[in-house]
C-alpha cells in the first residue's frame, strides 16, 4: 500500500489534534506516515500519540533551523520524502502555517493543491465553499497532490500503527532566501474551547454596544462550555480580539448551536456561520437579516436578554 | 524601491456567488466584479511605504484577470499607484494556484528592479492563501506572510505577522514577497483628483504571449487539479421568531431544552 505523508502539526511538545484527524483521513488513501519537523528531542514528545492514531511509519527530520526559519524546512523535508517515497498524497492541516507549507511544497513537486478540503476519499477530496454555500468534489490530477485539511471536519478513529521511525536530514536552506523568524509570540490558548471545535459558540457583535458588555456573552458561553465568537464590527472596533472573528475573513465556525447577540446577520459573517447545526438570535430589530436563517429568533434587547437567558441555563443545571 | 502589488478582481462578497454550471468554475456574470478589499489594504501598504521612503518609490499594480479587472486596477491607480499591467487572455480561465502564481511569476519578470511584491494573504473566492508562498517559492525570494505591520529599513524588510496560531516576527532581505493581513490598515479612499489622475495612467495590457507563458501550460483543460462536481447547498430557512415580552431568555432556555441543546 502507498504511504501518505502527514505533516504532524505540534506546539510545545503536543501533537495539535488535527494531526490525528489527519491521519485518520489518510487511511482513505493509503498507509499513513507521520512527518516530524522540528528542533532536537520533539518527535520523542509526540511519537506515543501518532502511534496511538495509525501512523505506520514516522519520519523525524530535527535540526536547530526547524524554527529558524517560517515554512521553508517543512517543505524542504516533505520535498525529499516526496522525491524519495513517492506518496500517494500529503496531508497537511489547512492553518496558515500550513497552507503555506503546502503551497511551497506544490509548486517544488509540480503537484495539485487541493486547499481546505472537508473530505477525503479514495476517488477524490470535498471542499466547502462560499461559507458552505456549496459542496465542491475535486481531485488532483498529479502524482502526490498536496491537500490542506479544514480542522474539525474529520472524526478521529485512533488505532494503533507501528511506529517505526526513519530519520531524514533536514535539507541545507539558503539563509538569504529565507525569512528569518526573530520572534514567536504563540496565541495562549484559554479555558474556553477552540473556537473552531466548540459544539456551541456564543458571538457578540455592534449591538453589544462595548468592550465591557462582552462580559454577558462570555458568562453565558461559560454556562454552555461554549467558545466565544464576535462579528467584524465588534473586533474592528477593539471590543474583542480578531482571533475570535467569525466569518468570510475570520473563523468558519460549524458548531452544533450558534448564538448571536447583537449581530445583524450580514452575508460575511454568515459565511463562517451558516452551516451551524441550530442558530439563535438575539436582536432588537424584527427586520435583521439574520433571522432569515435562525431557528429560533428572539426579538429583544440583549441586555436584558443574554443574562436572563444564563441565568435560566445555570438554573436549570442545578 | 520598486513595489509591485498584486491586485485580484472577484465577486462583491455582498452578492450571492456562485459557480457556473457547464465547468464548475467562478461564475464572473451572476455577481458584481470589485478589487478585493484585502489589496485594496495591500495597495495602501505599498503607498505608506513609498510615503515613507520619498520619490525614489514607484508602486506598480499587476493584475491578472478578465479584461473586466481593468476596473479593478483602475481602483489602484485611483488610490495613488503609478502605473500598472494586466494580463488578460482566455485561455487562463480556470486555472489552479500553481498556474496562477507560475503565471504571475512570468509577468513580474517582465518588469525590471522588483524590490517588494506586496500581495493580499488570501482572496476572498479561491482563498487559497497559496499564491504569495508560491511566488516566493518559484522566484526564489523570502515570503513574510500574513503581515499586521510592515518596516522597510534600507535593504532589510521586517513584519509582524499574525495568524490563529500567534504572533511572529520576521525578518528578510530585500527583494521579498508580503502578503498583508485584514488588520493591517485602513485602505484610504480615491479623492476625486486621484480617480481623474488614474484614467490617464498607463496600463500595459499583456496576453499569455507577451508574458512567455506557453497556452498549453494554464487553463481548466491543464489545470493540476479539477473540479468533478458541485452542488450548492440549500439555503437554511429560518424557524420561529417571537417578540421578548419580559421572558425572552426563559424561552429561549425552554426551546434549547426541547431541543436536547442543554
Ligand atoms: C470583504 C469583507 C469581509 C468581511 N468579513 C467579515 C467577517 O469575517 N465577519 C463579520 O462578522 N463581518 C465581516 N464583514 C463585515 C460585514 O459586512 C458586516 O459589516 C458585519 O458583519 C456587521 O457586524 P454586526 O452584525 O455586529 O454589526 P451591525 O450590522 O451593525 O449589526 C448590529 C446589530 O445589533 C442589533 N442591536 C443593536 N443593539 C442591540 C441591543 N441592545 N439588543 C439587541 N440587538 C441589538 C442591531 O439591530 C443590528 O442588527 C466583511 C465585510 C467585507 C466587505
Ligand atoms: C472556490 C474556489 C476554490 C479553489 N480551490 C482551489 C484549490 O483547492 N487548488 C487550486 O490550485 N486552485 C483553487 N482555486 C483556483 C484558485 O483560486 C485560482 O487559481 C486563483 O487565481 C489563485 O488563488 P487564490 O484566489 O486562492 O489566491 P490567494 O493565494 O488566496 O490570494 C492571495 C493574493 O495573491 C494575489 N493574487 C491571487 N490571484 C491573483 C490574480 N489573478 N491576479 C493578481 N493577483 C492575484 C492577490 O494579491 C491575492 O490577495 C479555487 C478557486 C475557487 C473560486
Amino acid at each position: 500500500m502507498a504511504e501518505v505523508l502527514v505533516l504532524v502539526d505540534h506546539f510545545d511538545g503536543d501533537v495539535r489534534k488535527v494531526t490525528y484527524e489527519l491521519l485518520t483521513a489518510a487511511r482513505a488513501l493509503g498507509a499513513p506516515s507521520a512527518v516530524v519537523v522540528g528542533t532536537p528531542g520533539t518527535a520523542g514528545k509526540l511519537a506515543d500519540g501518532l502511534k496511538a492514531h495509525g501512523a505506520e511509519k514516522i519520519y523525524v527530520a530535527e535540526s536547530e533551523q526547524a524554527t529558524e526559519y517560517l515554512a521553508a524546512p517543512e517543505a524542504a523535508v516533505l520535498a525529499s520524502l516526496v522525491e524519495s517515497v513517492s506518496p500517494a498524497a500529503v496531508l497537511l492541516a489547512a492553518s496558515g502555517d500550513g497552507k503555506e507549507i503546502a503551497a511551497r511544497l506544490a509548486v517544488r513537486t509540480n503537484s495539485a493543491l487541493l486547499s481546505d478540503v472537508v473530505g477525503v476519499g479514495a476517488d477524490g477530496v470535498q471542499h466547502s465553499i462560499f461559507g458552505g454555500a456549496f459542496t465542491v468534489d475535486a481531485k488532483g490530477v498529479t502524482d502526490h497532490p498536496v491537500i490542506t485539511v479544514r480542522a474539525g471536519s474529520i472524526a478521529i478513529e485512533p488505532t494503533d500503527g507501528a511506529g517505526a521511525e526513519q530519520s531524514v536530514a533536514m535539507p541545507e536552506l539558503d539563509p538569504s532566501r529565507q525569512a528569518v523568524v526573530t520572534a514567536r509570540e504563540p496565541v495562549v490558548a484559554g479555558d474556553r474551547p477552540e473556537l473552531t471545535d466548540a459544539s456551541v459558540v456564543v458571538s457578540g457583535g455592534r449591538g453589544m454596544g462595548g468592550a465591557e458588555n462582552f462580559g454577558i456573552v462570555e458568562a453565558l458561553a461559560d454556562s454552555l462550555g461554549a467558545a466565544v465568537g464576535a462579528s467584524r464590527a465588534a473586533t474592528d472596533a477593539g471590543w474583542y480580539p480578531h482571533q475570535f472573528q467569525v466569518g468570510q475573513t475570520g473563523k468558519t465556525v460549524s458548531p452544533q448551536l450558534y448564538i448571536a447577540a447583537g449581530i445583524s446577520g450580514a452575508i460575511q459573517h454568515r459565511a463562517g456561520m451558516q452551516t451551524a447545526k441550530t442558530i439563535i438570535a438575539i436582536n432588537k430589530d424584527p427586520e435583521a437579516p439574520i433571522f432569515e436563517l435562525a431557528d429560533f429568533g428572539l426579538v429583544g434587547d440583549l441586555n436584558t436578554v443574554v443574562p436572563a437567558l444564563t441565568e435560566e441555563i445555570t438554573k436549570r443545571k442545578g | 524601491m520598486n513595489i509591485v502589488v498584486l491586485v485580484k478582481q472577484v465577486p462583491d462578497t455582498y452578492s450571492e456567488r456562485k459557480l457556473s454550471d457547464s465547468d464548475h468554475t467562478l461564475d464572473r456574470e451572476s455577481s458584481d466584479a470589485v478589487i478585493d478589499e484585502i489589496n485594496e489594504r495591500a495597495v495602501e501598504a505599498a503607498l505608506q511605504l513609498k510615503e515613507a521612503d520619498g520619490d525614489g518609490t514607484t508602486v506598480t499594480v499587476i493584475s491578472m484577470g478578465p479584461e473586466r479587472a481593468t476596473d479593478a486596477v483602475r481602483k489602484a491607480l485611483a488610490m495613488g499607484a503609478d502605473d500598472a499591467v494586466l494580463l488578460s487572455d482566455d485561455a487562463l480561465h480556470g486555472s489552479c494556484a500553481v498556474q496562477t502564481a507560475r503565471t504571475l511569476a512570468k509577468v513580474l519578470g517582465t518588469l525590471d528592479g522588483v524590490d517588494l511584491v506586496v500581495t493580499g494573504n488570501e482572496s476572498s473566492d479561491g482563498g487559497t492563501s497559496a499564491v504569495p508562498p508560491m511566488l516566493a517559492e518559484i522566484l526564489g525570494l523570502p515570503a513574510l506572510t500574513h503581515a499586521r505591520e510592515i518596516a522597510v529599513d534600507g535593504t532589510t524588510i521586517t513584519v509582524r505577522r499574525e495568524t490563529d496560531e500567534g504572533v511572529t516576527s520576521l525578518r528578510a532581505e530585500l527583494p521579498a514577497v508580503v502578503s498583508v493581513g485584514e488588520k493591517i490598515n485602513e485602505p484610504r479612499y480615491p479623492s476625486f483628483k486621484g480617480i481623474m489622475q488614474a484614467k490617464k495612467k498607463p496600463i500595459t495590457s499583456l496576453t499569455l504571449a507577451d508574458a512567455g507563458v506557453d497556452a498549453g501550460e494554464v487553463g481548466l483543460g491543464n489545470a493540476l487539479s479539477q473540479v468533478t462536481g458541485a452542488a450548492p447547498k440549500p439555503p437554511k430557512s429560518g424557524g420561529q421568531k417571537i417578540e421578548d415580552g419580559g421572558d425572552g431568555g426563559a424561552q429561549i432556555a425552554e426551546y434549547l431544552a426541547a431541543e436536547k441543546l442543554i
